[in-house]
């Protein structure tokens, strides 16, 4: 019965969800961006637009006047800004300083040439494997970076990748099919297949009309993909990047025309979809490891290893906090 | 320089952007809506590269009478078709408006309605049990769906449904979403500190 008093309660792991929250925004520095969205309109980070979601509606204005913007104002007490620094993002800073010397000093480490273990990666692995068996056919490769736009960290990751895919296909003189979904994205990708055409030793394989714009349409670029699927029969198909309701349809489709399928989206509510639907699946972090794990590159390793190294130190962190409130020991206050 | 000018005007803007985020100074927060205002202008002059990859495409295909060519001539004449129309009767009126939402709005909300047919076919395989995952899956999949329904209701499934969604489930999103954030922060320093450069090309 002690033992079960010990337990907590619903109010402790009320607590325990603040404090893990509170410390995911200390992780998660570069997180607490503004996104910008493809339209132009900046979307707030995660936890702002779940704060917004329980934000009471504003009142409605008087006839004949113009509403009032639904900003919620500070609660009393909260840190405000002043001179040059946002002391309410002070936690965020001091996060990403870390985090930032904590790479910084393992890309020191693998220059100075220490060997650094990097786990297997599954979906990583199976990369020849897909490449080699659209070679055996006689088929291309489909590739397809996502929804996002150029800007978002998770499409200039499934670039980085795109550019070790296409080296690969290169060396195997496999066709990369890429339909983009903007203008900008469709042009590096160009430059990064031309290039890694050229370094796998041919360049004339590279045809920019390969690597093409579709729509901005999110079901319209779904179903660009898709006739694509159907017409060219791409025997590996790569969906790495940032995909939104249309991922199960892009999957289903790859799946339905036999395609070996590898896909990575840092998008928590599409990678169940993938799971199901494609042979590999990279979860979240993975998507932002592709270029170092298939380049193994001694520096970029290094910074693979001083994410992992930061990881761990914030599931420490959690840990530490998630026993101190279960002794009550309540730190909470010292954060907010 | 042609190496080194990319990598130092991102090491650039990428301090410019991140200390911005850190600091009400106005000066900074100029510089920040100057840059998205840049954002705009390079976003809409790519537009005609876009479209000149979108008409080249389409047009080799129509040309040559390559594969489902008879789709490329369809997608060449909607591009000329709905500008052509906003032109010559206006955006807010005329056939512009009646292909915007007789032609296109319908085609996207097909397109849109045929996920729960995809739903059904990508569940049913894994909710196969040939494995203690898939069983697991299963379980809590029927669990949860059953306790988003009156019957759940009725046989007080809806409390481990919601269980299932707040404990489980929340923490393995939260897992996912700290290795993400990891990630970025750690790509986007890699970026700005000009060490990842594949994105430039790889002679870079």
């Amino acid at each position: 019965m002690k033992c079960a008093r010990r337990l907590p309660g619903p109010e402790a792991l009320t607590r325990s969800a603040w404090t893990a929250a509170i410390l995911f925004a200390l992780a998660a520095g570069a997180g607490l961006l503004p996104r910008q969205s493809a339209a132009g309109v900046a979307e707030t980070d995660t936890l702002a637009r779940a704060a917004a979601r329980v934000q009471e509606p504003a009142a409605l204005p008087p006839p004949g006047e113009a509403p009032a913007l639904a900003v919620a104002p500070p609660p009393a007490g909260a840190p405000q800004s002043s001179g040059w620094l946002r002391r309410e993002r002070l936690p965020a800073a001091i996060a990403t300083l870390v985090l930032g010397a904590i790479i910084l000093f393992f890309i020191g480490r693998a220059r100075r040439g220490a060997d650094l273990y990097i786990r297997r990666i599954a979906g990583l692995e199976a990369v020849d494997e897909a490449v080699g068996r659209a070679t055996e056919m006689g088929r291309p490769i489909l590739y397809s970076a996502g929804l996002d736009p150029m800007e978002e960290v998770a499409t200039v990751a499934s670039i980085n990748i795109l550019g070790q895919v296409a080296r690969k296909a290169g060396q195997y003189e496999t066709r990369v099919i890429m339909p983009n979904r903007f203008a900008i994205v469709m042009t590096v990708a160009q430059e990064v297949v031309r290039e890694a055409y050229a370094a796998a030793g041919h360049p004339e394989l590279y045809d920019p009309d390969d690597i093409y714009y579709a729509t901005q349409s999110q079901f319209g670029y779904a179903g660009a993909v898709v006739g694509t699927m159907l017409r060219e029969r791409p025997a590996a198909n790569f969906f790495i990047g940032h995909f939104y309701a249309e991922s199960l349809m892009l999957a289903e489709m790859g799946n339905a025309t036999g395609a070996i399928q590898i896909a990575g989206t840092d998008s928590d509510s599409q990678l169940p979809f993938f799971i199901c639907a494609c042979d590999y699946t990279l979860i979240g972090e993975e998507l932002y490891a592709g270029s170092v794990y298939l380049s193994r590159e001694p520096l970029l390793l290094g910074a693979l290893k001083g994410q992992d190294i930061a990881k761990v130190i914030i599931l420490a962190i959690l840990l530490l906090g998630t026993l101190l409130l279960w002794i009550g020991v309540d730190l909470t206050h010292l954060l907010s | 320089m042609k190496r080194t000018g990319p990598v130092v005007f991102g090491f650039v803007i990428g301090m410019l952007m991140l200390i911005q985020h850190f600091t009400p100074d106005p000066w900074i927060n100029d510089r920040y809506n100057d840059v998205l205002d840049w954002k705009q202008i390079v976003f809409g002059t790519t537009l005609i590269l876009g479209v000149v990859s979108l008409v080249t495409h389409h047009g080799r295909k129509v040309a040559r009478r390559g594969g489902g060519w008879a789709y490329s001539l369809l997608t060449l004449a909607g591009l000329a078709a709905m500008p052509a129309a906003a032109l010559a009767f206006g955006s807010g009126r005329g056939p512009y408006l009646w292909m915007f939402d007789h032609v296109q709005a319908p085609m996207q909300a097909t397109m849109f309605a045929l996920l729960a047919f995809y739903v059904a076919s990508a569940s049913y395989r894994a909710f196969r049990a040939r494995t203690l995952h898939a069983a697991l899956l299963l379980t809590a999949g029927v669990v949860v769906m059953l306790g988003r329904v009156p019957l759940g209701e009725l046989i007080g499934l809806d409390h481990v449904s919601a269980w299932i969604l707040d404990f489980p489930n929340l923490a393995a999103k939260r897992g996912v979403m700290i290795g993400v954030g990891l990630g970025m922060t750690a790509t986007s320093i890699k970026i700005i500190t000009g060490i990842e450069r594949t994105y430039l090309g790889k002679g870079a």
